[in-house]
């Protein structure tokens, strides 16, 4: 019982580490989505930012720096994927899939040229990355049966983009439902004549989602290359971007939501890590490959039948145009 | 309608218009806020006898949308505190017009002055600014927002939302209190109906201090009894101090509501009148027009038996707006009947569900003794096999693909004919020879079936479409608008054609907006007019009594 317990906890720790990507993904989704934007180079957005917060700590050794150049090369993309669809009126779905082409394709060359290892940037020391805060009484409360792992395994112990992360979940939904940026951008995402004709120019409140798309994906990036591991590898970000993506859908587009749903597409992942290896009784030992698709099998399952009626925002994908 | 009607009848007269008239400026000086406090301080006070500053004026505004020429050295004026409707057929540029004047768009060129001082409108926030709202004829709503949120949106008064909502829900105790306008602000836009949906809007202008309200078509989704309100309302805003700009295709709400109507013909204003001392026939003229009356050469029609025949057909729009209300009638082998009226009266749908792409809310339709439909299916393919051909009035969208070859439209609709298929596969050389042998008969230029069909003028592209539906020897044929947008050439080898077809005994139904079209060719006439066919004027009647019974006259006068 005690280890089933201990077990538990390691596996929702996982969970934690493993869905805090996918929370901010889903939220810049989730901005830029609700402006009527669609956006699926989320994972390039996300793997051109591990590169280049990973580049940028070990330049400078600064963790921070590299949040900041991850953030920045996020903004950059966004600013790219605005000028196509929004500005030029170009396809969002080409425009995303080139975004994701150019990071796949740019980091590996920039990182060989610069580090030689292949595309990957070199290993990190901990003092350039976000390490482990240990909260108060951490020690003091691990020895309480039940609440001490909770708190000292579960709740302590983690990084600040993991706190980051399921603090930017409030704050959208604050942003969203109690700002006036937040009541535009929702207008905007079901009827942009609607705020074309109260007066507010769709063009730049769509290019401002945009940026808070940016800035999420960013947080994203920095988080898998200088808090989760300690440098860039290549095509590390590996589809999260789009289970993000599925996430989002799942979660019906509400910033809440996005937080369980991503939650549980990281307990997914956390489970088939954990059962690698371990005989199920009946079943046998399950293959890894199997246990490694589960997620997205689920994602496939639940998607196509388990959560009613998605309605995405209605004037998502379409470019407004205001003459005939 | 006539129990409402009654009232704003009087508005039309001269007697209560001059009596109310003189209220009319005192509100704003006493009452508003907005910066129409400083024009009226402004304006020179030795000139007692001038003619008042009109709320807007239009000088000589241009524009263009690609090709189409939408409004033309348009001027007009409205005068301060009163309701002007704009009249014309759709696509007469009406609605162009008031975009501008909200700055939805931009004009090529002309003035916009809001009480006598130019005003550059370069977006909808100016306009806001100066005073004019709209309500657009498809509500700019965000439908899944409440109604207080649609209202706030572009107004918050902060950062926050917190403040604005405060505001807005006093605010709009305050408006519903002095309008009458009762809508729940916590109400979601979807799930109410589309005449409150319409009050919301008016909502958004009065929070946003219009004082010249522009209405884009506004009873075009009302009920009758939404309408009447709606007019109350506009009544009740004329009654202090307000300018109305209503724009609508309908005579009666005109000459009911209105103090001054412009009428536009073709993106350019033909005619102002004041209304008490216009008359519905006059303006049905102006907006119709007269065009030269082209001669159809044809002898008289040999009715043989019934082929269609429509009983009590009802038909709703995708709104759920009833568009045909009952309609009955009969069309005979061997000859046209042609429905007359102004667009937007239900022809299209009566139309699209005879030829079976719309659905029929109830009646039936029967051709050659039997009826169309399959347990209340009907399906396009199976009625044309049976024999009844379609010339949808819009070629572009339904009758053609424009980015196809010629000869590939020249089949559409009946590729599976044995024909054109060599096993399994469509047999290319039948159908170009096939092609070439219609482009000959129907004298289609450039005679060359493998250009694209988006090439061909207009007039090549109807004969298109008219070949490939006639050449099927059809027992009936639906034809819309076969002349719209058509040279005149063209014109007279399409009415020719089509009195050949009827001669050869085939039953035609013939809509068309064009009256002349309509009286040279039809044996018998049909006018719709709000839905229902309100009579069946003399073959040979004049075009003014025609006219009337469009503008639902006849109806009334029945009544």
């Amino acid at each position: 019982m005690e280890s089933l317990f201990a077990d538990l906890i390691q596996v929702l720790a996982a969970t934690v580490r493993l869905s805090v990507p996918l929370i901010f993904t889903a939220l810049a989704g989730l901005y830029a989505e609700r402006s009527g934007i669609f956006d699926i180079g989320l994972e390039g957005k996300m793997l051109f930012s591990a590169f280049s917060a990973a580049t940028v700590a070990t330049v400078t050794g600064s963790a921070w720096l590299g949040l900041f150049a991850g953030i920045l090369t996020g903004v950059l993309l966004s600013l790219l994927h605005g000028f196509a669809s929004i500005t030029q009126r170009g396809n969002q779905i080409i425009s995303g899939v080139a975004i994701n082409f150019i990071a796949s394709g740019l980091t590996i060359l920039l990182g060989n040229a610069w580090f030689g290892q292949g595309g990957r940037t070199p290993q990190l020391p901990n003092s350039a990355r976000f390490t482990e805060i240990t909260l108060p009484f951490a020690a003091e409360i691990a020895p309480i049966p039940f609440l001490g792992p909770l708190y000292s395994g579960l709740i302590s112990g983690q990084n600040v983009l993991v706190y980051l992360a399921f603090l930017a979940v409030p704050f959208t939904w604050w942003v969203l439902y109690r700002t006036r940026f937040g009541l535009r951008v929702r207008a905007v995402g079901e009827n942009p004549g609607a705020v074309d004709t109260a007066g507010i120019s769709v063009t730049w409140l769509r290019y401002r989602a945009l940026i808070c798309c940016g800035i999420l994906a960013g947080f994203a990036g920095t988080y898998l290359s200088v808090a989760q591991s300690a440098s860039f590898i290549r095509e590390m970000s590996a589809g999260k971007g789009y289970i993000a993506l599925a996430a989002l859908v799942f979660a019906k587009w509400k910033p809440l939501n996005v937080l369980l749903t991503c939650l549980l597409f990281g307990f997914l992942d956390a489970t088939s890590i954990r059962l690698q290896g371990t005989i199920l009784p009946g079943i046998g030992e399950v293959p890894v490959q199997l246990i490694q698709a589960l997620p997205y099998i689920l994602t496939v399952i639940l998607l196509a039948g388990f959560i009613g009626k998605a309605i995405p925002p209605k004037a998502g994908g379409v470019p407004y145009v205001k003459e005939r | 309608m006539p129990r409402m009607a009654a009232p704003y009848f009087g508005c039309g007269n001269a007697g209560p218009v001059r009596l109310r008239r003189p209220w009319i400026p005192r509100r704003p000086v006493a009452g508003s806020t907005g910066p129409f406090v400083a024009v009226y301080r402004d304006r020179p006070m030795n000139a007692p006898t001038a003619v008042p500053t009109p709320a807007i004026e239009l000088v000589g505004i241009d524009k263009r949308f690609g090709p189409v020429h939408a409004n033309k050295n348009i001027h007009l004026s409205v005068a301060k505190g009163s309701i002007h409707g704009i009249i014309g057929e759709n696509g007469a540029g009406k609605s162009t017009l008031m975009s501008i004047l909200y700055g939805f768009y931009h004009a090529d060129s002309g003035q916009i002055l809001v009480n006598g001082q130019e005003l550059r409108i370069t977006d909808s926030q100016t306009a806001i600014r100066a005073g004019i709202g709209m309500v657009h004829q498809h509500f700019m709503l965000v439908e899944n927002f409440s109604v207080l949120e649609n209202v706030m949106l572009g107004v918050e008064g902060g950062v926050l939302l917190k403040h604005g909502e405060t505001a807005v829900r006093a605010a709009l105790r305050g408006i519903e209190q002095e309008y009458g306008l009762d809508v729940d602000p916590d109400a979601i836009i979807e799930e109410l109906p589309v005449g409150k949906q319409q009050r919301v809007e008016i909502l958004k202008a009065l929070y946003r201090g219009a004082e010249v309200l522009i209405l884009d078509e506004p009873t075009g989704v009302l009920t009758p009894a939404e309408a009447d309100h709606l007019f109350k309302m506009l009544a009740q805003l004329k009654a202090q101090g307000k300018t109305v700009i209503l724009i609508t295709h309908k005579l009666r709400e005109i000459m009911a509501i209105t103090d001054t109507v412009s009428v536009m013909r073709r993106g350019e204003v033909v005619a102002t009148r004041k209304t008490a001392e216009t008359t519905m026939a006059e303006l049905a003229e102006l907006m119709v027009g007269r065009r030269v009356l082209l001669r159809v050469e044809k002898g008289e029609a040999k009715p043989g038996p019934v082929v269609l025949s429509v009983e009590n057909l009802t038909v709703k729009d995708g709104r759920g707006v009833t568009m045909v209300d009952n309609v009955s009638f009969e069309v005979r082998a061997g000859e046209i009947v042609g429905i007359a009226g102004v667009a937007g009266n239900g022809q299209s749908e009566l139309l699209e569900a005879i030829a079976g792409i719309r659905k029929a809310s109830s009646g039936r339709i029967i051709m050659n003794g039997e009826p169309v439909d399959r347990d209340g299916r009907v399906d396009p393919a199976l009625l044309r096999k049976k024999g009844l051909a379609h010339v949808p009035e819009d070629r572009h969208h339904m009758g053609l693909v424009l980015a196809f070859e010629e000869n590939e439209n020249a089949i559409l609709g009946y590729q599976d004919d044995p024909k054109y298929l060599k096993g399994p596969f469509l047999d290319i050389d039948a159908i170009r020879k096939d092609a070439v042998e219609k482009i000959e008969k129907y004298d289609i230029r450039p005679a060359d079936p493998r250009l694209k069909t988006a090439n061909f003028s207009g007039g090549n592209q109807q004969k298109i479409v008219l070949a490939r539906e006639i050449e099927r020897d059809p027992a009936c044929l639906l034809v819309g608008q076969p002349t719209r947008g058509v040279d005149i050439g063209a014109i007279e080898f399409i009415h020719k054609r089509l009195v050949a077809l009827r001669d050869e005994g085939k039953a035609i139904l013939l809509v068309s907006v064009e009256l002349d079209e309509i009286r040279s060719l039809s044996d018998r006439i049909l006018v719709m007019f709000a839905g229902t066919i309100v009579g069946e004027p003399e073959a040979h009647a004049d075009e003014q009594e025609i006219g009337l019974m469009m503008a639902g006259i006849g109806r009334e006068a029945a009544e």
